[in-house]
């Protein structure tokens, strides 16, 4: 556990970097970023307030079991909504231009993005960017729960 | 570019991080030099796609319509994320050594049965 | 004498590399001429990309329209990689953990 300083500012920054790379996951259809990008800052807020605290008290919080469940579940939402247009091809973009949940049409040109666009891509980008929080937080979660017997 | 820059970053990374895969005694450093090749082959396959005088392939706000070629960003994003699982593995491994030889030292995790 | 021959052979490669790095010559174009940095000869899928994503997909970021949609299939193989090394991970130092309790139980 760090000082007094490090804790403070880990909780003061915490909810800054989960609301920055969940903007990051949400908007993957019209500026840089994407699933795997926002996956990664995210799992990065996780990084800072396990190292700040020690690894006894976060992992009250912060269990093993939650973090693969998130896993399990980001990659099978990802398999399952590349199903749902195995009438035309396997990952076939069905919402696009259609009117329905994700499908305004776009024309070509330069334009301010528009959030209601892009089809299944939204939904791709949200079950890959949990995926890989999951991910990468129970690698850590791992890595830092190993004690060592002293021998002799 | 001048001389062709990036491709003399590629180069002089490559080497670097070669240098600390052969001469480096401690494993960690091993690692490091293994993720300093992986980091420079990235940065060559995004290197490959660039247009002179072009802008990000993004549209929204974009200044102009001349890209770069979006393609190699793709497989860039594949290589990065395989780059990510081989450390973690790697690192890992290091953990459980270290726990049965007590040391780190690549001259003296030779012996097969402790 | 055998650490000098190492660093020989090193920087005999660095040279290598270097002078490919600054003229590459021909770059294996069938047709003799040179590479230019900054002119890329084959980019007719890439300007394809470029001009229909909007259209066909409805995003404004190329290059997420190419990993979620054109090349969806190379996401999923890239997504079964991270779940492999999360479970690689898990299985080697989850070992780990049961040594030292059943060490704990016996003494």
């Amino acid at each position: 556990m760090m000082s007094k300083i490090v804790r403070t500012q880990a909780n003061f920054l915490y909810p800054l970097i989960l609301i920055f790379g969940f903007y990051i996951v949400a908007h993957g259809h019209l500026t840089p970023g994407g699933g795997f990008q926002g996956g990664a800052v995210i799992a990065t807020a996780v990084a800072l307030v396990a190292v700040a605290y020690g690894y006894g008290r976060i992992s009250v919080w912060i269990k093993k079991t939650h973090l693969t469940a998130a896993e399990g579940i980001g990659l099978l939402c990802f398999i399952i909504t590349a199903f749902f247009g195995i009438g035309t091809s396997f990952f076939y973009n069905f919402l696009a231009s259609s009117g329905g949940l994700f499908g305004n049409r776009v024309g070509y040109g330069v334009n301010p993005g528009y959030l209601n666009t892009a089809g299944t891509i939204p939904i791709m980008n949200l079950a890959v960017g949990i995926e890989v929080l999951g991910g990468l937080g129970v690698i850590l979660m791992y890595l830092m729960s190993y004690r060592m017997e002293v021998r002799g | 570019m001048i001389l062709n820059l990036p491709f003399i970053t590629v180069t002089t990374v490559i080497m670097l991080g070669l240098y600390a895969m052969i001469f480096r005694r401690n494993l960690i450093k091993v690692v490091i030099g293994l993720d300093l090749v992986e980091s420079a082959v990235n940065l060559f396959l995004v290197s490959m796609g660039y247009v002179k005088g072009g802008i990000a392939p993004i549209y929204t706000n974009a200044p102009s319509t001349d890209m770069v070629l979006p393609t190699p960003q793709a497989l860039t994003l594949t290589s990065i994320v395989i780059g990510v699982a081989t450390t973690a593995m790697l690192l890992s491994f290091c953990v459980v050594i270290y726990r049965h030889y007590h040391t780190l030292d690549t001259r003296k995790v030779r012996r097969l049965i402790e | 004498m055998r650490n000098s021959l190492m660093i020989l052979v090193f920087f005999t490669l660095f040279a290598a590399f270097l002078y490919v790095a600054i003229n590459p010559g021909d770059f294996g174009y069938s047709t003799g001429e040179h590479f230019v940095f900054g002119e890329p000869r084959f980019s007719d899928m890439d300007n394809y990309f470029i001009h229909n994503s909007q259209n066909q997909t409805g995003a404004n970021n190329v290059v997420t329209a190419i990993v979620f949609d054109y090349r969806g299939f190379d996401t999923l193989g890239e997504a079964t990689v991270l779940y492999t090394a999360v479970l690689a991970v898990g299985l080697v130092l989850r070992m780990l953990l049961k040594e030292e309790r059943r060490d704990e139980n016996d003494e």
